[in-house]
């Protein structure tokens, strides 16, 4: 293929690693901005979506459009109760200690892992997309009689693909309207400036917590749903999402949504360009690299706010 | 060699009814410490450690693995056993990493007292373990496909009676590929060894057809989207060389037939790259007219035999080789019989050595060396086969089937000389 097609395509395909990135990367972000905790269970939350999104639709049989709407609307929700729960149930009881947490929810992560594999099984199961027609894309030649409309061979996407694009977008900016907008979000960014002070104004900080894991781990979710009929729902598809996402969080910076999603797509584009024209090894080396120099350099990260 | 006459078989049964019998004697009471004693040697199970990948990425193959284990050591077991002693498996999850196959080994030759070991897929796990069976001096016989084995690197402990050699697979697939599908091929294969075999056997085979290999895409096993790889594929290619393993491979497929749209060239796959999933699985549909090499043809064949009747039945696969309970549970067809002429390899082994405990290895393994031929049985239901003592090695037919109509149809079978190689090693030379 062609240098320009070639690009064109890498850029593409990095595209909806970055949007589903994106997504998953902001739910560990708010968690962190919020809660001050890290969840290394983020991974089995995204993995969990993937895998109710399989449950639900296979379980209707009904039209994959019906059950990918359906599992579009409850496995993220599935998910944010099952997280709202580990909250409740563990890291309430251990006073959000952050090394505790650290080690409580890689407990988590064992429990729903080997949960799922006893449950669910070993094998990688499709999720039908619920429209998914190939486009062939064109590109331009610059030839002896001027520009001209060519169709390189194998330079196409789906429909589909685009579409996951477009929703990660749209489920970003709502995110941005509810915590800017709302009063659910400025009990939020309340709690997160000052939880003390959140419970003197009346603010039920234990339930704002709650629901921030909740909704951290329902947009994870979120994301498995939206590339599972690309990929498939495995058990172990969770490892991934979990490293990219602390390495997008950490270059954008720990709690800033806009920094999360600029290092996820920058994360995303990157890692499709870098590993289509040299190797995917070299793209995860250079993206920890740059962690290892926004660590030294910008430890708050790009966009981070300093430490109070 | 010698099959399992019926006369035998029931001379074992009745051996196991008298030794029942004096069971029943010694729990009652009567003379406990003479028959007791006696008792307990004769009627001890064969223990057969089952080195399973129960988790990681060899989680798919290791459950029908063991299923197919499962159902081959009942029927063993209801023909009576091994030298009149029921068989035991004793399985152990290896996690498909090395490190932990290799303390699997220790675990069944100091905590568990097995007399042999077996089962092991994934060639990393293989190649971490067989050391250390060799330090154990404990039979390592392995249904992993890996070139490992012929190919001298392992030791004399470790054998693979059950399933062919990726090399010979591949060495045999150059011809009719090179005859019937096109002359430039361009392949894609998983970045590490097994990989790497494809990439070298298949490479050297089909450019002695008078092929040329356009271009050779190595694919990381762990990667889980694969459009941008694709894109190095050159555009006068005739014919794609496919092979893929790992949780994935679906989407492999899948973003395969996005890629090339309408105008895709032709398409040879190792069935690997669509182990345990469905062939009618959405997406899937551009994969009609392509070929695909089997070890074992997924769906009962219009012809099958009788032997694969049986097998199928009791391991609980349908006709299109999928669970008999979940036909969305599709079984590893191609590779899983390994297990089952395995076990009966053994089994033949140890009757022919008159195996009586771990002090006769070394007679069981120069048992499993002296074998050559092995017919078209119930024992081996994948077909016949010839075991070469000094390489370690079986090597027998291989298939190849065409997708029509959403299912699997054979189109050929090669013979099994058409998958020979020149010996790389004698493992018969090695002391014990």
């Amino acid at each position: 293929m062609d240098f320009g097609p070639h690009l064109f395509l890498a850029l593409l395909e990095g595209s909806i690693t970055a949007a589903v990135l994106a997504l998953t990367a902001v739910g560990l972000s708010l968690v962190f901005g919020i809660m001050r905790v890290v969840n290394v269970a983020h991974g089995e939350f995204f993995m969990l979506g993937a895998v109710f999104a399989w449950w639900i639709t296979s379980m209707l049989g009904a039209h994959p459009v019906l059950g990918f709407v359906l599992a579009l609307l409850f496995a993220p929700l599935l998910v944010g109760l099952i997280a709202a729960t580990t909250d409740y149930l563990i890291l309430r009881r251990i006073n959000y200690n952050p090394e505790r947490t650290i080690v409580a929810t890689i407990g988590v992560l064992y429990i729903i892992q080997q949960l799922t594999l006893m449950t669910f099984g070993p094998e990688a199961r499709p999720v039908t997309a619920p429209f998914n027609k190939r486009i062939a894309l064109p590109w331009f030649e610059n030839g002896a009689d001027g520009f001209t409309l060519i169709w390189p061979w194998g330079l196409g996407t789906t429909t589909y693909k685009l579409a996951v694009i477009v929703a990660a977008v749209v489920i970003l900016l709502m995110l941005w309207l509810v915590l800017t907008r709302t009063k659910w979000g400025l009990i939020m960014r309340a709690t997160q400036l000052n939880s003390d002070m959140a419970t003197a104004h009346g603010i039920p900080v234990d339930k704002v917590y709650a629901m921030v894991f909740g909704l951290g781990a329902a947009l994870a979710a979120l994301g498995a749903v939206l590339v599972v009929p690309i990929q498939q729902a495995h058990y172990l598809m969770g490892a991934d999402p979990l490293l990219l996402s602390f390495i997008v969080v950490i270059i954008g910076g720990l709690g800033s949504l806009l920094g999360t999603v600029v290092a996820a797509v920058f994360i995303g584009l990157s890692d499709g360009i870098i590993s289509v024209f040299f190797s995917p090894t070299l793209a995860k080396i250079l993206a920890t690299l740059l962690v290892a120099f926004v660590l030294i350099f910008k430890p708050n990260g790009l966009f981070g706010k300093s430490a109070e | 060699m010698s099959k399992y006459p019926l006369s035998d078989i029931s001379r074992r049964q009745a051996l196991k009814k008298l030794a029942v019998g004096a069971g029943a004697i010694a729990s009652s009471g009567t003379l406990p410490g003479l028959i007791g004693h006696s008792q307990a040697q004769s009627t001890q199970p064969i223990r057969i450690g089952f080195q399973v990948h129960r988790t990681g990425i060899g989680a798919a193959y290791g459950r029908w693995y063991d299923r197919t284990t499962t159902a081959a050591v009942k029927r063993i077991n209801e023909q009576g056993g091994i030298n009149g002693r029921m068989v035991e498996i004793v399985a152990e999850d290896d996690g498909t990493d090395p490190k932990r196959g290799a303390e699997v080994l220790e675990k069944f030759a100091s905590k568990h007292q097995c007399d042999v070991s077996f089962g092991t897929l994934f060639s990393h796990v293989v190649m971490g373990s067989s050391p250390r069976a060799g330090e154990l001096k404990m039979p390592y016989f392995v249904v992993s496909e890996g070139h490992h084995v012929a190919s001298g690197q392992l030791n004399r402990y470790t054998l693979q009676p059950g399933i062919t050699d990726v090399k010979s697979q591949v060495e045999a697939m150059g011809p009719y590929v090179a005859k019937n599908l096109g002359k430039k091929v361009t392949m894609i294969y998983p970045d590490f060894a097994f990989g790497h075999d494809h990439r070298d056997y298949f490479s050297t085979a089909f450019e002695n057809q008078g092929g040329e290999i356009l271009a050779k895409i190595a694919i990381p096993p762990t990667e889980t989207s694969f459009t941008k790889y694709f894109a190095k594929i050159p555009r006068d290619t005739e014919v794609i060389y496919h092979v893929m393993v790992g949780p994935a491979v679906l989407t492999f497929v899948k973003e395969m037939g996005e890629f090339f749209g309408p105008s895709k060239p032709a398409i040879f796959g190792f069935i690997d790259s669509l182990e345990a999933v469905d062939i009618a699985s959405p997406g899937l549909e551009f994969l009609e007219g392509t070929y695909f090499w089997e070890g074992n043809p997924r769906y009962a064949q219009a012809d099958q035999s009788s032997h694969d009747k049986l097998y199928r039945a009791a391991v609980g696969v349908d006709n299109n080789g999928a669970s008999v309970t979940d036909s969305k549970d599709v079984s590893t067809y191609a590779h899983m019989f390994g297990c089952w002429e395995t076990l009966y390899i053994i089994k033949a082994g140890m009757e022919s050595c008159d195996y009586k405990g771990p002090a006769d290895r070394s007679k069981l393994i120069e048992a499993v060396e002296a074998m050559s031929d092995m017919p078209l049985s119930d024992e081996h239901p994948q077909g016949a086969k010839i075991f070469n003592g000094k390489t370690h090695q079986a090597f027998g037919h291989q298939y190849i089937s065409k997708v029509n109509g959403g299912k699997l149809e054979l189109v050929h079978t090669t013979s099994i000389e058409d998958t020979f190689y020149e010996d790389e090693v004698d493992y018969t030379k090695q002391s014990f």
